[in-house]
């Protein structure tokens, strides 16, 4: 007899399913972050040296350099740059989707400039043309955040080398009137304004404070950038890899076509090779496919070249379990049993081994994952995301399918399992 | 299916001396050729040029090579239609070099036809990334063989990682004879190859666990039965799986981007030597290793 209650909600879950992956694809897929080798850009190592010889390398200076190149990555509109200090003297600059690649990084490894500048003399007033300090006037890692008595403001207190110098430009800038445009001593960092301050008194011993911060982070910035510009660092290239834009569409082109026709001849085989089971194998590989993309979407992951190589080889490990569980059960139904009692041993039977087995794998890629970078890092997360996402589907989704099929009654011949009678032997 | 006739046992001697012949043959080769190291771990720079829908000879592109002064250690051309120009300089190129060589390119094909890639490693990170993938081996090594230790006993866990090194060593012995280029992604490969055959071995080892339990063993040759029975009843499993995977590998390979070719051979030979360690060296070896102790407890046995 068959059972219509269990077949509708296999039906059911089926098409949900198929229906949530047809409605919900597009956007996924659109939306999955690429890495610099699918949609070109550039990955660098820099190491790191102060250009004062005398000056030690500490995290404090790497992570302003740090921040000063995401300055100018922002500035150059990159999307989403990831830049961070590494180790004692590097910093790891990955960057997609970059058009001019060769003019961005020439900038990037330019020592930032910070420049102190007034109007005075330029054609166009509202322009700060005449640099009137440059970072190599001030004393090395002398701005600081102090605060003001009795209010408790945030100050970026500065010191010049040169107190003569800092002495007739404080005087030149208060003399053209307070609060006026020809009063701002405007910070510059290569050409981005950091901030516009009014010059409110004659400084006399090299030092002033520079008010108007509004909170206590925004001061320690501007510190750490006076300080930065004050302190360029050199960068040197030690890595390096770059991908032209047109390059890496190639190969995500490929390399997708090549996934599709993987995924397809692993689905061919499936079916003849397990006929029923092989078409719940079916639907729980693509489930598995579109899952581990939304797990992606979800975590912001990036899709690296060879992360899609571990996507693929996961699609012919994922359906490792749908076979282990498969061929117990054939073993069963071969050994006399009734179908559905040799799906609950086989079921059981085999769920230790995929356990045991998948884990093994995750120890590998957790491995990789800590001791590798870059594109390796990314091949290794898709690794462990393969695993873990085959687990719930093509053992749990894929053993509930089989139970509400197996249940309803209408898949009953061994043959249906691809096992033939003459094989089964008597109880 | 004439496949469960086969005494897998009775032959394991062939299989370990087939085995012990490529190890030996990738021993020599790897002391007489070493491995084809690429810059990853030797330094310098590879600049992959693609001319998109033009096409060219080897004689062409070292030609545009020589004009601009800075030639190669080695060129190969590849591609669809030889429209892709590999090119690996031992030194680092600088900026001014590596932007004269595209400009020659693009003088010759066009400026919106060239596109490339670029890889430079100093010689200070090439000896880091070396030492950092030789770690990676050994600790995947070792957490793996406490893994296996406490779910199984240390006769799975040994034999495992003896048939795991015997495959990743088959990929490098390969890789030594034919000259293939070693980067990076290869350790990945080989640190997946590892996961892989492990993943294998442990299916076929986990059916000897549990017939240990079912069978009566005495001697050796219900030992040995034992054995070959456990590998017929999980032979399917291997054979299909190994298929599925190797279907996934060889499409990679065939049909992939040309940046991760040796990458998808690497793990092809991998995944069939995988496939293969697991049944004719994995399972003989904890035979030989579990024998050992039936012998030992037998003498025990006439002591007492």
């Amino acid at each position: 007899m068959v059972h219509t209650k269990r077949l509708i909600a296999f039906l059911l879950i089926v098409i949900t399913s198929i229906v949530i992956m047809v409605w919900t694809s597009p956007g996924i897929i659109s939306n999955v972050k690429l890495g610099l080798d699918l949609k070109g850009g550039f990955e660098i190592l820099y190491t790191a040296v102060p250009v004062d010889e005398n000056q030690e390398m500490d995290q404090e200076l790497l992570r302003e350099a740090a921040r000063s190149l995401q300055m100018r990555a922002d500035a150059k509109g990159i999307s989403e740059p990831e830049i961070y200090p590494e180790g004692e003297d590097r910093i790891r600059v990955r960057l997609a989707g970059v058009e001019n690649q060769d003019e961005v990084r020439q900038i990037m490894k330019k020592p930032a400039e910070l420049t102190f500048r007034s109007n005075n003399g330029c054609e166009d007033p509202s322009e700060f043309c005449k640099i009137e300090l440059n970072g190599s006037d001030f004393v090395e890692g002398a701005a600081d955040v102090v605060f003001k008595e009795n209010t408790n403001e945030p100050l970026v207190s500065i010191q010049v080398k040169d107190k003569d110098k800092f002495k007739e430009v404080t005087q030149r800038l208060l003399n053209n009137g307070y609060r006026t445009q020809e009063n701002i001593l405007a910070i510059y960092l290569d050409n981005e304004i950091i901030s516009l301050p009014f010059v409110g008194f004659v400084s006399t011993d090299g030092t002033a404070t520079i008010t108007g911060q509004e909170t206590f982070e925004e001061a320690e910035e501007l510190a750490g950038i006076i300080n930065l510009g004050a302190l360029p660092v050199v960068l040197t290239e030690k890595y390096t890899q770059s991908v032209g834009a047109s390059l890496g569409e190639l190969s995500l082109q490929q390399t997708i076509t090549a996934g599709i026709i993987g995924f397809v001849l692993i689905l061919i085989f499936m079916l003849g090779f397990y006929r029923v089971p092989g078409i719940i194998a079916c639907v729980t590989l693509t489930v598995y496919t579109w899952m581990l993309l939304l797990v992606f979407y979800w975590m912001n992951a990036t899709l690296t070249l060879p992360g899609i190589a571990a996507f693929v080889l996961g699609i012919g490990m994922a359906v490792d379990a749908n076979i282990i569980t498969y061929e117990r059960i054939r073993e069963e139904i071969r050994s006399g049993k009734s179908i559905l009692s040799s799906l609950r041993a086989g079921s059981r039977n085999s769920l230790r081994t995929i356990m045991d087995a998948n884990i093994t794998t995750i120890l590998a890629g957790l491995v990789l994952y800590y001791i590798g970078t870059g594109s390796i890092q990314g091949f290794a997360l898709t690794l462990i995301l393969s695993i873990l996402v085959s687990i719930i589907t093509n053992v749990f989704l894929s053993r509930l399918l089989l139970h509400l099929l197996i249940r309803a009654n209408i898949a009953k011949k061994p043959a249906y399992y691809g096992v033939k009678e003459a094989e089964i032997s008597e109880l | 299916m004439n496949f469960r006739e086969i005494d897998f046992v009775k032959n394991r001697k062939k299989f370990f001396s087939l085995s012990i012949a490529i190890t030996v043959l990738g021993l020599i080769a790897l002391l007489i050729f070493n491995l084809n190291y690429g810059v990853d771990f030797t330094s310098g720079t590879t600049l992959d040029v693609l001319i998109d829908e033009n096409s060219t000879t080897k004689e062409k592109a070292e030609q545009i090579y020589q004009e601009t002064g800075i030639e190669p250690s080695t060129i190969t051309v590849g591609g669809d239609n030889n429209n892709r120009v590999n090119a690996r300089f031992e030194k680092v190129l600088s900026e001014d070099e590596r932007i004269g060589i595209i400009s020659a390119f693009q003088n010759e094909f066009g400026a919106e036809q060239v596109s490339y890639e670029e890889n430079t490693v100093d010689a200070e990170i090439a000896k880091e990334l070396g030492l950092k993938a030789i770690y990676a081996v050994a600790i995947a090594s070792i957490g793996i063989i406490i893994y296996v230790s406490i779910r199984f006993e240390w006769r799975f866990a040994l034999t495992a990682v003896v048939a795991l090194l015997h495959d990743a060593f088959i990929v490098i012995s390969l890789f030594s004879i034919f000259q293939l280029e070693v980067n990076l992604p290869f350790v990945a490969a080989v640190l997946t190859i590892i996961g892989y055959s492990i993943n294998d071995t442990i299916v076929i080892f986990d059916r000897i666990r549990e017939n240990l339990q079912k069978f009566k063993i005495k001697n050796f040759d219900d030992l040995a039965n034992m054995v070959n029975t456990s590998i017929k009843q999980t032979l399917t499993r291997s054979i299909n799986t190994a298929l599925t995977v190797v279907f996934a590998a060889f499409c990679l390979f065939i049909f992939g981007s040309e940046s991760i070719k040796l990458f998808s051979l690497a793990m092809l030979i991998g995944l069939i030597s995988g496939a293969y360690s697991s049944i004719f060296i994995a399972s003989q070896l904890w035979l030989i290793l579990k024998s050992k102790s039936l012998n030992k407890k037998k003498t025990d046995v006439i002591n007492s």
